[in-house]
Order: structure tokens, then sequence, then C-alpha cells
């Protein structure tokens, strides 16, 4: 048969045999990973949206530092039992600020996507430091530390020049202010302009997150981005509603 | 001239050492003040060996000892290799015991350093790329001189790869539990990690395919075709997937270059493929190098390895959407991942009966030699995993699967299954014939090992499925009055005696693990353990192989 003895040819000849193995895996990639950039239809844009606030992003990155994506997904699959169990089931456009995405792929505890708002900050700040005592159940590690260790706060706006280069749209202001604004956020009686940050940071819930007023902790910073998961976009609205319809491959 | 080479190799690793504790001084955290720290750590100790290496009273010198003359093959590195596929193979799988116990009993969450997040992905990096990577670079340096009759190219650069790939190790290992973490699956090690492992990976292809082209033989056999789409392949997805900005160059913290859906699917681009092209590609490479020699057997078909080579590697790379089902991603990529994912079992099936049918003519091997054993039963785990996983893509029952405990006995039967197995055998194998023994110290603990670890496989495998069926329908069970009937606590508390039953599992395939390091010891030190030989055939008595000759009279009945 011809195949064995034109397959001969790749066998004496490792460029052939290199290249011709680079081009079967580069193939599939290919396709299936380049229309994402350039198809429209991958993110419908949904009104609400908005970066983190720098408060925010400094609890996701303690979020990434502890592995929580080992046992929390960050996405809601558009199921009956999910979406009453958790809520709306996740559109594309709300992960589209994560760097990196958290969707995860395991739920040892449940899903966090529209986490914010159905609990008090007390409840997160008692459940992080002890989760038995709160969920009796859980196997859920003890965070306790987060309330101890004070936010380092002093990259603020590295961070945000970080997270502009990879496509986050921060205003010069915001990076200007990221620090200050890290500060206001968990304790709005430090004396910054609050209107001037939740006009540039629309629906952000600015208080002391972790019963601490005296210093901007961890805990302050986890809480603060638990607190803001799934609350941008409103679902039910007749526009996010419309936006949905119109969402092609769902 | 040797004074001078010699002190420029000192002035060298000062300049590494001066660098490093300058960031370890500036580091804006404290993984990347740690990570610095070692680095530091390991240039004074090869600035202290380049010194001491120009007295030439220094003897202890056989790390970097170089091959002498071209007629012998290059086996320092391959013998460094295996030592450390054994030591990470123990450590990962201590790792995994422990969160194992972890997620039964959380009072053995110690924060904020051994909390299960941040020694998960160091048991997963433990496993893969330490234990894995290990015996893939060690046996890929031996396969490719023995089948290419020729010695590894650039020693030197060789042994390079070898102590680069620890301190990748070391440092990835290190990181997490420091919170030094991209929290990607499987991809975690943050930029700075990741850009050594480039050097180190390049290092490695230049090495092997060096070597490719210094062959004898006129022919690349076929083990070395699955070795070099491994290492050119895992090049791609590594740089590809760990695209990141820094936020600040003495600092480890950065943001990956995509977000949301389009890094969710670069990333399991990548994770599905670390499947594909790490814990199956190369494997597969071992298994066309060591069953057919364990065996003293020719591999079975020469066109189905062609077949399922180049069908293998082309049809793995479009199966990582199957991880996505029914999330944000577009339903045309889902589709299509999961449709690739199911024509995957064909050519992987394909390696699975190349692989058993070598052993035609000599099935009763199986019986009397524990090493083919442990191969076969690998052989026999690829093919179930290789069923299991496209069984799993499919969207209906991936709607059930998805998030539970059932992808994690998946994955450990093909992980502990397949490429635990296999690598066993290539240690067995390799032991003796690199240090010059006549065989293992122990061929009955080579059996022991077997039975242990493919009963810890069974406990492992068996509990995660009872549990991840058991938690997919507790999430999605209703009442008669058309309410969801357990609340997520209801199902975490259901699933405690499973998690019991699967530390018991990890434990007994642990202590397999630790008597082949025991037999692995003995036998480096050259003893030959006295034991009844395994698989012979009973004692032959010629005087009692004769017919009973009954008395001529029988004795009357009273």
């Amino acid at each position: 048969m011809g195949l064995a003895s034109q397959h001969k040819k790749l066998e004496k000849n490792i460029n052939l045999l290199a290249i011709g193995s680079f081009i079967a895996v580069a193939i599939g990639g290919i396709v299936e990973i380049a229309p994402l950039f350039w198809i429209d239809n991958t993110i419908e844009e949904v009104e609400g949206m908005r970066p983190y606030t720098p408060l925010e992003q400094a609890g996701r990155n303690i979020y990434v530092r502890e592995g929580c994506y080992a046992c929390h997904s960050q996405m809601i699959r558009p199921f009956r039992d999910e979406v009453e169990r958790y809520g709306h089931y996740s559109l594309a456009a709300e992960s589209m600020y994560d760097h990196p995405f958290q969707w995860g792929s395991k739920r040892t505890g449940p899903d966090l996507a529209r986490v914010g708002g159905r609990y008090s900050d007390e409840w997160h700040v008692q459940h992080l430091k002890d989760p038995q005592s709160v969920v009796p159940e859980s196997i859920m590690p003890q965070y306790s530390f987060l309330g101890d260790t004070p936010l380092e706060m002093d990259n603020a706006s590295d961070m945000l020049i970080a997270l502009r280069r990879v496509g986050v749209p921060y205003s010069d202001r915001d990076v200007g202010q990221a620090m200050a604004d890290m500060i206001l956020q968990a304790n709005p009686d430090s004396g910054g302009d609050v209107e001037d940050f939740q006009q540039r940071y629309p629906k952000v819930q600015v208080r002391d997150f972790d019963g601490d007023p005296g210093t901007v902790t961890e805990m302050d910073a986890l809480v603060a981005y638990l607190q803001m998961l799934g609350t941008l976009v409103d679902v039910d609205s007749a526009a996010a509603q419309e936006a949905l319809a119109e969402e092609k491959g769902r | 001239m040797q004074a001078e080479a010699a002190l420029g190799r000192v002035g060298l690793w000062f300049g590494v050492l001066i660098i490093s504790l300058i960031l370890a001084a500036t580091a804006r955290d404290t993984g990347f003040a740690a990570h610095a720290t070692i680095i530091a750590i390991v240039a004074f100790v090869l600035m202290w060996m380049s010194a001491a290496r120009f007295d030439p009273m220094k003897k202890a010198q056989g790390f970097f000892r170089m091959p002498e003359g071209l007629s012998r093959y290059d086996d320092d590195p391959v013998r460094w290799g295996v030592l450390a596929t054994m030591f990470w193979a123990i450590v990962g799988l201590l790792a995994g015991v422990f969160i194992a116990s972890q997620l039964a009993f959380p009072q053995l969450n110690f924060q904020p350093y051994f909390n299960f997040g941040r020694v998960r992905p160091l048991h997963t990096s433990a496993v893969i790329f330490a234990f894995g990577g290990n015996i893939l670079i060690a046996s890929s340096f031996y396969v490719v001189q023995r089948t290419c009759r020729a010695q590894l190219a650039f020693p030197s650069l060789a042994r390079f790869v070898f102590w680069g790939y620890q301190l990748f190790i070391v440092l990835a290992a290190s990181g997490y539990l420091f919170g030094v973490t991209q929290s990607r699956e499987y991809a975690e090690p943050e930029w700075y990690v990741d850009l050594w492992l480039t050097i180190v990976w390049v290092a490695y292809l230049i090495v092997f395919v060096g070597t490719l082209a210094r062959r004898t033989e006129p022919h690349i056999y076929v083990a070395n075709w699955f070795y070099l789409s491994f290492i050119i392949t895992i090049a791609m997805l590594h740089i590809i997937n760990n695209l990141a900005v820094p936020v600040a160059l003495n600092g480890s913290l950065s943001f990956s270059a995509f977000a949301g859906v389009q890094d969710a699917l670069t990333q399991w681009w990548y994770g599905h493929n670390a499947v594909a092209f790490f814990l199956t590609v190369p494997f597969l490479a071992m298994m066309y190098y060591f069953v057919p020699k364990q065996a003293e057997r020719p591999v079975y078909s020469y066109r189905l390895s062609i077949i399922h080579f180049w069908s293998l590697i082309f049809l793995y790379i479009w199966a990582g959407p199957h991880h996505l089902h029914y999330t944000a991603l577009p339903d045309w990529a889902q589709t299509l991942g999961m449709v690739f994912s199911v024509i995957l079992w064909m050519p992987s099936w394909g390696g699975m009966i190349n692989g058993l049918m070598t052993l035609n003519g000599a099935w009763d091997k199986v019986r009397a030699d524990p090493i083919i054993r442990m191969m076969v039963m690998a052989l026999a785990f690829y093919g179930m995993a290789t069923f299991e996983g496209p069984m799993l893509s499919i969207k209906a029952v991936n709607s059930l699967s998805h998030y539970t405990d059932w992808t994690i006995g998946h994955v450990h039967s093909g992980a502990l299954g397949w490429n635990g197995l296999i690598s066993f055998a290539a240690v067995y194998f390799l032991v003796p014939r690199l240090w010059g023994r006549e065989r293992m110290y122990s061929l009955r603990m080579i059996n022991w090992h077997f039975w242990l670890a493919t009963l810890g496989i069974v406990f492992y495998a068996a509990s995660m499925w009872v549990a991840g069926i058991t938690q997919g329908l507790m999430w999605r069970e209703y009442g008669l009055d058309g309410y969801l009937v357990n609340s997520f606590a209801e199902t975490v508390a259901a699933l405690h005696e499973l998690y019991i039953i699967r530390a018991v599992g990890g434990v007994m395939y642990l202590s397999g693990a630790l008597i082949m390091g025991y037999n692995v010891w003995m036998t480096i030190a050259g003893k030959l353990r006295e034991e009844a030989p395994m698989g012979a055939m009973p004692d032959y008595d010629p005087d009692k192989d004769r017919p009973i000759v009954r008395p001529a009279t029988p004795e009357p009945a009273e």
C-alpha cells in the first residue's frame, strides 16, 4: 500500500516530521480559537458592565491567590435547577474584564457568579473566618488571616496600568486615583469624593466591609469583590432580555 | 585557560547571585522574594561548585560528569531523571493523599500556607509536571539514544535541561504555597517561572532534535515521532496560553492577556492538550519502546501506528471546548469540541490495540512477569479512560457530570492507571539496566506494588463515580411540590464517606509507590532479595508421576 511507503519519507526527515506534526496540531486551535476574537456574537454587549474598582480587583487577586477556583465555579449553566439555585445563567459579557477568567471546573462548594448581595457582609466575614460556624456541613478551609492582613495598596496604580495594557478601559483619572479609591471604598468617611467615585464606577458599594473601619484589610477587599459578583448587569431588565434574545448560538 | 573559564563561570554566577539578592530585597510580595532567594541559593551553590571544580582534588562532580568518548550512551541525565521521578512521585502522591484527607476532614487545613486551594495545584503540578515530566525527559533521553544508535547531542545542554527543569518545579511548587499563582488550571506558575520553563523547553527541543540528527539508523523510530510531537506542541500551548502582562518586574502578580470567553477557550485548549500532549502522546512513546522490549516482541502493526499517530495529534487539539459545555462559550465551539472528542475515541484505542496486541504470542508473560502485568494494566486503564472521556464529552452526559467528582474520578483512572503504571513499569525496566544490576532487588515487591496500585485505583475511581453521580442527581432533584429538594450543604454532607474511601484508595496507591522506592533503593545499592521465583512451574518429582497400582486381590469386606 502507498501509505506506508509515502510515510517513509517523513520518517527519514526530521524537518518534514516536525513541520507535519506542527501543522496537524495547529489547525484545530486556529479554527476554534481565532474566530472568537472577531466574530461579533462571541460577546453580546450588555448594559451595566464596568471594570472592577481597585478594591474589587484587589479582592479578585486574593480570590486568585488562594485558588478559590479549585472548588467554586463562576459560571451558571442554563438549566432550571441551576437558575433557581444560583440565579440567571451567566452571560459572556459578564466576564469580559476577567483577567484571568475564573469560571472554574468543579463545585466542591456552590457557584459564586451571582453571590453578590445574597448574604450580609457580617455573614461573609464570619463565614470566611470560620465556615463551619455558619454552615456546619461545610468542608471549606478557614481564612481568618485575611482579617488580620492589611491590604497591600502601594501597587494599585501599577495594577490598573497592567490591566489597561491587556484591554480593560480604565481612564487616566482611575489610574491616578487608584489607591485613594481603594481607601475610599472601604472607608467612606476617609474624606474622599464619593460621588465622583460612584460616577466612575456605577453601582459600586461603598462601605466598611469587614467591621474594622480603621484599616483596609484583605478581608475588606475579598468581601467587596464577593458582594459585587453578578450585580452589575440587570438581567431581568428589558434591554438585557433583548440582548439575550439576539445572542446567537446559545 | 582553564583558570579563566572557571573564573568567568564564577563571575557569571556571582552576577546572578547579586541580581537575585537585589530582587529579593526590593520584591513587592513575599512569594517573589522567596523565589528570588531560591535562585540566589542556587546561584551561590553553582558559584561555589564552579570554584571548587577548579580544585583538582575535587572529586564530587558526578552531577555534571560528561560522557567519556562517543562509544557509550550518555546515561547520567537518565539516571538522575529516574531518581527525580521516584522522588517527585512520592511528593506528589503524598500531597494528593493530604488534600483528599482535607476534603474528608476540613480540620486538616492549616491557613494560610496549607489550605486546600494552595496545596491542590501543588499536588496536580507535582504529579503531572514533576513526576510525569521527569520520567518523560529521562525516558526520552534513554529511548532516543537507543533507537537512533547515537549518543545524546549537546551533553552539557542535556544536563541543563534536567537541572533547569528541577528549578522550574521548585519555583512552581513553592510559589503555590506562597500564593504565587495564575489560578488557571495546570498553568498556575506565574510569568517569570513560565519564561524560565520556555528556555528549558527550547533547550530540550535542541537536545532531542540534535540527537535525532545524529542518528545512524535511517528511520526515525515511532516512539520518537510521539516524543517530538510532544515537545513541539507543549511549547506552542505553553507560550500562547501563558501570555500575560506583569504588574511590575520585581513582583509576581500578572494579568493574562485574554479575558473571559477568549481566556476560557485558550485555557482549555491548553488544559485539555496538556492531557493530550503531556499525559498521552509521550506516554504512548514510552509504550512503543518499553512494551516491545519487555515482551521481546515486535510492535503489532506499523501501519496502525502511522494512522493512529497522525489522527491522534490532529484530533486531540479540537477537543478542548468539551470542558466548557453549556457555558457562555458560543454553541458552535462546544458542539465542535464534542464531535471531535467522540471521534477521538478511535485513534486512542488504536494506540491501546497496538500496545496490547504486541503481546501476541507472549501472553504467558502476563502471568510470569509483574512488569508486563503492569504494562498491560496501564493499557487497559488507558483504554477505559479514553472511552470514558468521549462519553463525558457528550453534552447530555456532561450536563450531569460537569462540576462533580465524576470528572475527578475520570482523571485519576487515567492518571493513576495509565500514566502512573506505565511510568512505574518503565522505571522497573530502566533501573537494573542503568545501574548495571542483574534484576530488580525484588520481583515480588513489584507484584505487591501492582496489586496495591490497582486496588487503590479501584477504590478511588469507584468512590468518585458514586460521589459524582450522587452530587449531580442531588443538585437537580425536584420534589413533588416543584421545589429543589437539597440545599447545597446537604449535597456536601452526602459525600463524606465517599471522600474517606477515596483517601483510602490514595493511601494504597501511595504505599505501592513507597514499596517501589525501597525496591529501587536496594537495587541501586546492589542487593538482590532471596525469594521464590515468580511464575515458575511447580517442582517436578518423577517418582510421583506414575499410576497407583492396586493390590491384585482386593481385601474382602467384613
